[in-house]
């Protein structure tokens, strides 16, 4: 994530000649760019302070400037206050249970095992690449009333419960299928880390009579900690997005118990509300935004 | 030193005999909380597959076995005779076609650009790779839509695929790769009175395998398991691609319990991708690792 801006040493002097070039091969990006990224982020920010809704698409004269009406708007709105909760539960629980799991497979895959770690790498990183439609339906399969993982309950004297129609166990499903799929980035990423630690440290620590808990805490840890800093920033930035665990699985419900803010975002923009649909978005860019610069300030505070 | 080996060794310190036999206790323990949680990861691959292959009556009876007593596959005959997953298929596959051949180029021309051209505006050009890698989705779809209503490009192929066709991670990968190919190469071609078009497809393309393998594996895991644009800008069935047709069709079948049918739809899905990603693991990890995208 940390990449120099400066371009490589000269080679030739800069002729116009190679700027049109460049820019010519650089057009197809461009494009796409302009017309998907800078405008509509550009053009968000406009309608986040307009009342423009689908049916004025035809009728551009019937939007009106409204300020920063949707935003008071979005803060006076019960349900959006709580899927800002909602979407802090994600962070908060999400990101330490995936980095937790992650890492302690990365521990475990690079202590020098050599047997099946090939087998182990490919069978956590699987759910990573698995779509996520897909994932979905095998959770509501399996988390029915008269699913699977309540036929196990079931079996050791536990009333399983309706998980995705209850408030209070939905969120939990939920969680638990963000992490399924993220542990294996997580836990990629930190091998990456482990490997580069080099292995003589290890050796001397060992030669002073350091244990294992200690090699981790005092080496292990230590040198990890730009890694850690990426890998939670990186998730942070899922979690805050989180749409298609909560659409998937329960809509948002059951009483909006699961529902995040860009689950909010779509919702509005089906209802036609584009004004506050972009108000809502804008809120995940700002915290988006706000992430990622702490990111860069204690990356760079570190180097 | 293997414990073996090292049992075996006169000189043992005390400390290394109590190392050895922590290991050798420490070694089965590490390897069954590892089978455990490869099972566990790999659980719902289990439950989709003996579930897709259970009956509609089977299934309504008993909705929580293990095991179908009559395998059948009727649910994806199913799937394809009357939900118009052939449709869908060949959707995702044209989509997923447009994305890759797309970003092959967009991304060549551009990544090699930003790492073998000195420029006015680089600068400019490479802040606008990285803030497309920031901007995040959520933000900019409401505009997007409206851009692509008034390109007439809605509930179309196209609409679906193009805002994919020129992802910044591929123009991130190339760029880092083109920084590892020498500069003399290309100056001597230069010499020699080669065009700059022809020096990038005739040198550096060809150079450039590894990275355009990269960028074809990523981009079409992106375009084959994208959700939620595919969702907004297909409008009609003959617009669906797979995961928008399987969530359709699974929101229709859940009412009636038919959960054969939305796993048999579910396989269809993630198949393709998981055969990939099993003889093609390498490219995968790097590129996932690498950008952190999916």
């Amino acid at each position: 994530m940390t990449t120099t801006l400066s371009p490589g040493p000269a080679r030739r002097p800069r002729s116009t000649r190679r700027t049109a070039v460049a820019w010519l091969f650089l057009t197809p990006f461009l494009l796409v760019f302009l017309l998907y990224t800078a405008i509509p982020t550009v053009a968000a920010l406009g309608f986040s302070l307009t009342d423009l809704r689908g049916t004025d698409l035809r009728h551009p004269f019937a939007v009106d400037f409204t300020g920063l009406d949707n935003y008071v708007r979005l803060f006076q709105d019960d349900s959006f206050v709580r899927d800002i909760l909602n979407t802090g539960l994600f962070v908060v629980v999400g990101v330490p249970l995936t980095m937790g799991v992650g890492f302690a497979l990365a521990l475990a895959l690079n202590s020098g095992i050599r047997r099946l770690r090939g087998v182990f790498r490919t069978a956590f990183f699987a759910p990573v690449v698995t779509n996520v439609v897909a994932v979905a339906l095998i959770w509501q399969y399996a988390f029915n009333p008269n699913g699977t993982v309540n036929k196990v309950l079931g079996a050791v004297g536990f009333a399983g419960p309706n998980w995705l129609d209850d408030p209070n166990l939905a969120m939990p499903v939920v969680i638990l299928l963000g992490v399924w799929r993220n542990f294996g980035t997580a836990m990629v990423l930190f091998l990456a880390g482990l490997q580069a630690v080099p292995r003589d440290v290890y050796e001397a620590a060992a030669l002073d009579g350091a244990g294992r808990w200690r090699q981790l805490r005092h080496i292990t840890l230590p040198l990890l900690l730009p890694t850690t800093l990426m890998v939670s920033v990186l998730l942070t930035v899922f979690y805050l997005q989180v749409f298609d665990e909560p659409y998937l699985l329960t809509n948002g419900g059951p009483l909006g118990s699961t529902e995040s803010v860009a689950l909010y975002t779509y919702h509005q923009f089906g209802a036609g509300e584009f004004g506050t649909s972009s108000a809502a978005s804008f809120v995940t860019l700002l915290l988006v935004a706000l992430v990622s610069a702490v990111q860069f300030r204690l990356l760079r505070s570190r180097t | 030193m293997t414990a073996v080996a090292a049992l075996e060794n006169a000189d043992l310190t005390a400390a290394d005999r109590v190392a050895v036999r922590r290991r050798s206790v420490a070694r089965p323990l590490l390897y069954g909380a590892l089978v455990l949680c490869a099972l566990l990861t790999l659980l719902p691959f289990f439950w989709v597959v003996t579930g897709s292959l259970r009956s509609l009556d089977e299934i309504r009876s008993d909705p929580g076995a293990w095991l179908p007593t009559h395998a059948t596959l009727d649910n994806f005959v199913r799937l394809f005779r009357t939900q118009g997953f052939g449709r869908f298929l060949v959707n995702s596959v044209v989509v997923a076609f447009g994305v890759v051949a797309g970003n092959i180029v967009a991304a060549s021309a551009a990544g090699y650009a930003l790492a073998k051209f000195d420029f006015g505006g680089k600068r400019i050009a490479f802040g606008a790779v990285m803030a497309a890698m920031m901007v995040p989705f959520t933000a900019v779809f409401v505009p997007q839509f409206v851009i692509t209503v008034d390109l007439r490009l809605a509930d179309t192929l196209t609409g679906i695929a193009l805002p994919g066709a020129a992802l910044p991670m591929c123009v991130f990968i190339m760029r880092q790769y083109a920084l590892s190919i020498p500069d003399e190469l290309l100056e001597a071609a230069r010499i020699d009175g080669a065009g700059e078009f022809r020096i990038f497809f005739r040198i550096f393309l060809p150079l450039a395998g590894p990275a355009v393998a990269t960028v074809t594996i990523l981009s079409f895991l992106f375009s084959w398991n994208n959700f939620i644009w595919p969702l907004i800008v297909a409008q009609s069935t003959s617009s669906y691609t797979l995961p928008v047709g399987l969530a359709a069709t699974s929101q229709a079948a859940a009412h009636v319990t038919d959960y054969g049918l939305m796993l048999a739809g579910a396989i269809v899905v993630m198949l393709p991708v998981l055969l990939l990603f099993l003889f093609l693991q390498r490219y995968f990890v790097q590129g996932v690792a690498g950008t952190g995208m999916r």
